[in-house]
């Protein structure tokens, strides 16, 4: 056993340095100042462009959004809100299908990876995911389109007719398979593999004092994995699905090439009555749209800011939640 | 519940390197064995053959016989799940699992056989086996908040009482208290003597007086060199082996001349 253990280093012996006060630096340590000040810098501009993308979101699109609907309505675009929802409706519908899909099996790849596979076959594995991640979404959307949309039209009309009494799978089902599952299927292939590195990194964390309690209790390797990985993991997994998200729900140029959406808002899946997502709407009609019509799509960008903004919102909160259980005391 | 643990000429191997040496050592049924010897002797090595808990690092790997009461524990077919079951374990560093209460630390064991027991049997059990680690009276009131809350004594306690609430046949216990400060170590060896009354205790120490106030017989591990695999030198009931062992090695660990 203590063989196998590589030795910590030891904290260097030695007369304790005074150490400066963190808000004045030693002057006579140009390196502390420069660091100082240049991590200061970075603290700084995330914050001034997350503002300056806010302050152009709102200035651009406050006309939609002040305008008076009547005026809106006579230009044929609706109020505002009439307007949006069926493509809020899309882009959260499309992104939940995406995660209910790509979730489960990322944590399983990551499972596998981190706890059953063997050394050898574990890493080629974790370049393969990571080389999904590399992929440019517009190859993702000329797949989608041209390749998987026209294969996987079997499945649908086999879902449909045997599954059929299960609203989701119900309806006419598209006779071109350019509808909403395939764009999430699309979408889950895009962000499995942010899913799963992250996954794979909390996994292998996962202290070996905590394992080696649950197999000493007579755990099977999936218990131990039951009591010791997930729980520890949880908040881990959990900011993993919510970039997931964030990925699925802002993603463009994929969603655009494969869905031919509309302004629906139905749980069918399989129909060519699809609902269409906010970033897919906005590049669709973002060339030819002119006066209030870019406002209004600029605006419908701000919505998809907030949309994003509260799920990081509710990730948080789920994960401070239970902070007294982490895995991290 | 409590069985005797027999092991005939035991090998242990890290994939080619043999770690520890030809171990034959008889450890009777309602007695502390302890384990001593200088660091990378192979004496937690061992103790982890014991429970098949080596098997965890791949490669690991036995040569011998492990009798529990005269069943193999490495016999075709033995699954070291099942041998773990009856062969607690207690580590070095207090390990309660962080996210679950004190409650549910203690019934880990019992809810991975899947049994369906009624609440007031859990709750006898739990109250049991935390009375039976020394515990219940720090907790009773706190069963429901985090194991991880407790102090490192009490954790460790606590980690006794998940053990001993499987009812298992030995208790192995590897370094303790080597976390633990004076009065926690005292309260976990008080402990120990009560739990040898029904368990196999077998314990590794690095601490000399601890073995020689713990146990009953004490078994010296030692290696011959870095890169050569540790070796039980001299075993023995403790009052011999720390005032007239037979071994030269032996008298010198005991008595600081090395290690």
């Amino acid at each position: 056993m203590s063989q196998k253990l590589t030795r910590e280093p030891e904290a260097a012996p030695g007369k304790p340095e005074p150490t400066p006060s963190p808000a004045r630096p030693d002057p006579k340590r140009p390196g502390e100042t420069v660091f100082r000040g240049f991590a200061l810098g970075a603290g700084i501009a995330i914050l001034a462009i997350l503002a300056a993308v806010a302050t152009f979101l709102l200035i651009q699109g406050s006309p939609a959004l002040l305008a008076d609907p009547a005026a809106l309505t006579a230009k044929g675009y609706g109020p505002f809100l009439e307007w949006v929802l069926p493509y809020v409706f899309g882009t959260v519908w499309a992104a939940v299908l995406a995660l209910a899909m790509a979730v489960p099996v990322a944590i399983g790849i990551a499972l596998f990876i981190s706890h059953y596979a063997p050394r050898r076959l574990a890493q080629p594995l974790g370049y393969v995911i990571d080389l999904l991640a590399a992929v440019p979404s517009v190859v993702f959307g000329l797949w989608g389109s041209l390749m998987l949309a026209p294969a996987v039209r079997p499945l649908f009309t086999w879902l449909n007719a045997n599954l059929g009494f299960i609203p989701l799978f119900s309806g006419q089902v598209s006779g071109t398979g350019r509808t909403i599952f395939t764009a999430a299927i699309v979408l889950a292939t895009m962000v499995l593999p942010i899913i799963t590195s992250l996954c794979r990194e909390v996994f292998l964390q996962t202290p070996k004092l905590h394992e080696e309690a649950a197999l000493a209790l007579g755990a099977t390797r999936w218990e131990m994995v039951k009591m010791s990985v997930f729980p520890f993991a949880r908040p881990g997994i959990i900011a993993a699905v919510m970039l997931g998200l964030g990925r699925a729900l802002g993603e463009t140029m994929a969603v655009t090439m494969v869905l031919s959406g509309g302004r629906n808002i139905t749980f069918q899946i399989l129909t060519s009555e699809n609902p269409n997502s906010i970033a897919a709407q906005i590049a669709q009609n973002f060339p030819e749209a002119f006066g209030l019509k870019t406002n209004q799509l600029i605006a419908a960008g701000l919505v998809l800011f907030l949309i994003t903004l509260v799920v990081n919102m509710i990730a948080r909160w789920i994960v401070a939640r239970r902070a007294a259980y982490s895995g991290a005391n | 519940m409590s069985k005797r643990i027999e092991t005939t000429d035991l090998n242990v191997y890290y994939g080619s390197f043999r770690a520890v040496e030809d171990v034959t050592i008889t450890i009777e049924p309602r007695t502390v064995t302890a384990f001593i010897g200088p660091s990378g002797c192979g004496k937690s090595t061992f103790l982890r053959t014991l429970n098949r808990m080596h098997e965890v690092i791949p490669g690991a790997h036995v040569e011998g016989e492990v009798l529990l009461d005269g069943e193999n524990l490495y016999g075709v077919g033995v699954d070291p799940v099942r041998v773990r079951r009856q062969v607690g374990m207690v580590f070095q560093r207090p390990n309660p699992f962080p996210t679950m209460s004190i409650k549910e630390n203690v019934l880990a064991g019992i809810r991975l056989n899947n049994k369906r027991m009624p609440r007031a049997e859990q709750d006898d059990l739990v109250e049991r086996s935390l009375r039976g680690a020394n515990l219940w009276e720090e907790v009773k009131n706190r069963l429901e908040l985090p194991g991880s809350g407790l102090s490192g004594g009490q954790q460790q306690r606590l980690c006794i009482a998940r053990a001993i609430a499987m009812e298992p046949q030995v208790l192995l216990m590897d370094e303790p208290c080597s976390a633990l400060d004076p009065i926690s170590t005292l309260a976990i060896e008080d402990l120990i003597s009560e739990l040898k009354e029904q368990y196999t205790i077998v314990i590794v120490t690095h601490n000399m007086q601890q073995a020689a106030r713990v146990s009953d017989v004490t078994a010296f591990f030692n290696i011959a060199g870095t890169g050569s695999p540790g070796r039980l030198i001299e075993v023995g009931p403790t009052d011999k082996i720390f005032s007239a062992p037979d071994e030269k090695a032996t008298e010198d660990y005991i008595s600081g001349r090395f290690g």
